[in-house]
């Protein structure tokens, strides 16, 4: 197309905070929030919809960023990475991954953080098999896996405590 | 990846949709929740001149029980289907619903996208062969109905007519003493299945066969379905041996391309196991046991 790009304006509330921008409607939203925002907590893994790194939350479901446009997102409620820390105190999902060793290379995690926020909103004591189904869209190449379900376990223990 | 430079229009209505997908003409695309779409634009494999937002579109999203059958909005999200009294009624719905993919794919995928698009792998092309689904569709020329073998006519192809959209899954409700099941298996929750079964059928009393629908998925251009396959077992007690050569006698119809999912030889045997399950689950169901049912990923 040989005419000017289109422009769309667009609202949006990420972390709390609302937003008015312009976008090209083929940016991702996963884009828009790291370039835009310049909020670089959410990570681009595969760009394929496949790895979750970039794992938000789109009105509280948990969603890959890559695979949206941020013209779709126009009035939805976006929840990063970045809103779960508060007032300088870990959120007890990011304090259990430190404490559990719930991540080494760090890559997936913020994405891994934000299933579990997902999850833990909608079943606050989920077994094994609810922690593995709810986690099975985000991949990890170190942990194994084993410390990331610890990591949540530990996490919904004093979620409930709370 | 960014996707070619396309336009987005966002109309209001059903109606307004289709007029505008009439007036743009062929360069211009529908788009739902994007689960397949995106992906496709971002590897441009297609570069639409046009994308019409359709993803909110108020007369698309209800799931409604009549007394026959089930209603689906063409815009109802997986993970809604997988939640629903719908998928509570008839379980290998929530087979389906609940197990493609991930969640977060589960939050955004529609069925009326999926069935649109008819990707040869994915599950809902081949659960609604299963349960002789109907896909109603509107366009510039009005409302119209048509089965779901007539619907999916090639790898990626649908007959869906100019500015024509899905609009609604009508699903029979199966009659009493009916089961079913639907089986995938994947390398993980994200990937497509290297091959699916699924199988619905219904038990006259002393469980003779009544009734049932064979159907292979990621198995060939479109699903793999055989009335003769199929008319071999009605009247018959549903032994193993009967389905062993019901399995031998379907998979024998299903041609499998050799991919990053598995060989065909791979896929092949992986379908013979998934049919006995399938089959299995699918009695047990009819006879009124609760069993769960599941895509395996290793």
């Amino acid at each position: 197309m040989s005419e000017p790009l289109q422009t769309v304006a667009i609202n949006v509330t990420v972390n709390g905070k609302a937003h008015q921008r312009n976008v090209e409607p083929r940016q991702l939203l996963v884009e828009f929030i790291r370039e835009e925002l310049r909020l670089t907590g959410t990570h681009i893994g595969c760009d394929t919809s496949f790895c979750g790194a970039c794992t938000v939350l789109l009105d509280g479901a948990a969603i890959k960023s890559c695979t949206l446009f941020a013209v779709q997102a126009d009035g939805a409620e976006i929840t990063t990475v970045e809103a779960l820390e508060k007032d300088g105190q870990l959120h007890p999902l990011q304090q259990a991954f430190s404490e559990q060793h719930g991540l080494q290379c760090g890559y997936c995690t913020p994405g891994m953080l934000m299933s579990s926020v997902a999850l833990l909103a909608e079943n606050p004591e989920p077994d094994v098999q609810d922690i593995r189904k709810a986690l099975s869209g985000n991949l990890c190449r170190c942990t194994g896996y084993q410390n990331i379900i610890k990591s949540v376990q530990a996490a919904a223990t004093v979620l409930r405590g709370t | 990846m960014y996707p070619a430079p396309f336009r987005y229009h966002r109309p209001g209505s059903l109606d307004s949709a289709i007029t505008l997908l009439s007036e743009l003409g062929e360069g211009a695309r529908p788009l739902a929740g994007g689960q397949s779409l995106i992906p496709i634009l971002k590897m441009r494999m297609d570069e639409p001149d046009d994308l019409v937002d359709i993803g909110r579109l108020p007369e698309l999203m209800h799931i409604r029980k009549e007394k026959d059958r089930v209603c689906i909005g063409a815009l109802v999200t997986h993970a809604r289907i997988a939640a629903s009294d719908v998928a509570d009624d008839i379980p290998i719905i929530r087979d389906c619903a609940g197990h493609i993919g991930d969640p977060q794919v589960r939050a955004l995928g529609t069925i009326g996208g999926s069935v649109s698009i008819a990707d040869p792998s994915s599950d809902w092309p081949a659960l609604l062969h299963t349960l002789d689904a109907d896909i109603v569709c509107q366009g510039p020329a009005g409302s119209r109905k048509v089965g779901i073998r007539d619907f999916i006519t090639d790898s990626y192809t649908n007959s869906l007519a100019d500015a024509e959209l899905v609009t609604e899954i009508q699903i029979p409700m199966p009659p009493a003493h009916s089961g079913g099941a639907y089986l995938g298996f994947k390398k993980a929750a994200p990937a497509y299945p290297a091959a699916s079964v699924g199988v619905q059928l219904t038990l006259a009393a002393g469980n003779i066969c009544h009734d049932i629908r064979l159907v292979l998925g990621a198995a060939g251009p479109t699903p793999v379905t055989s009335r003769e396959v199929e008319q071999s077992l009605v009247g018959e007690p549903l032994t193993e041996t009967k389905l062993q050569q019901a399995a031998a006698a379907l998979v024998e119809l299903a041609d499998p391309p050799t991919d990053a999912r598995g060989s065909a030889e791979f896929k092949l045997a992986i379908l013979r196991s998934l049919f006995m399950r399938a089959a299995n689950t699918a009695i047990q169901r009819a006879m009124g046991e609760k069993i769960t049912g599941s895509h395996d990923y290793v």
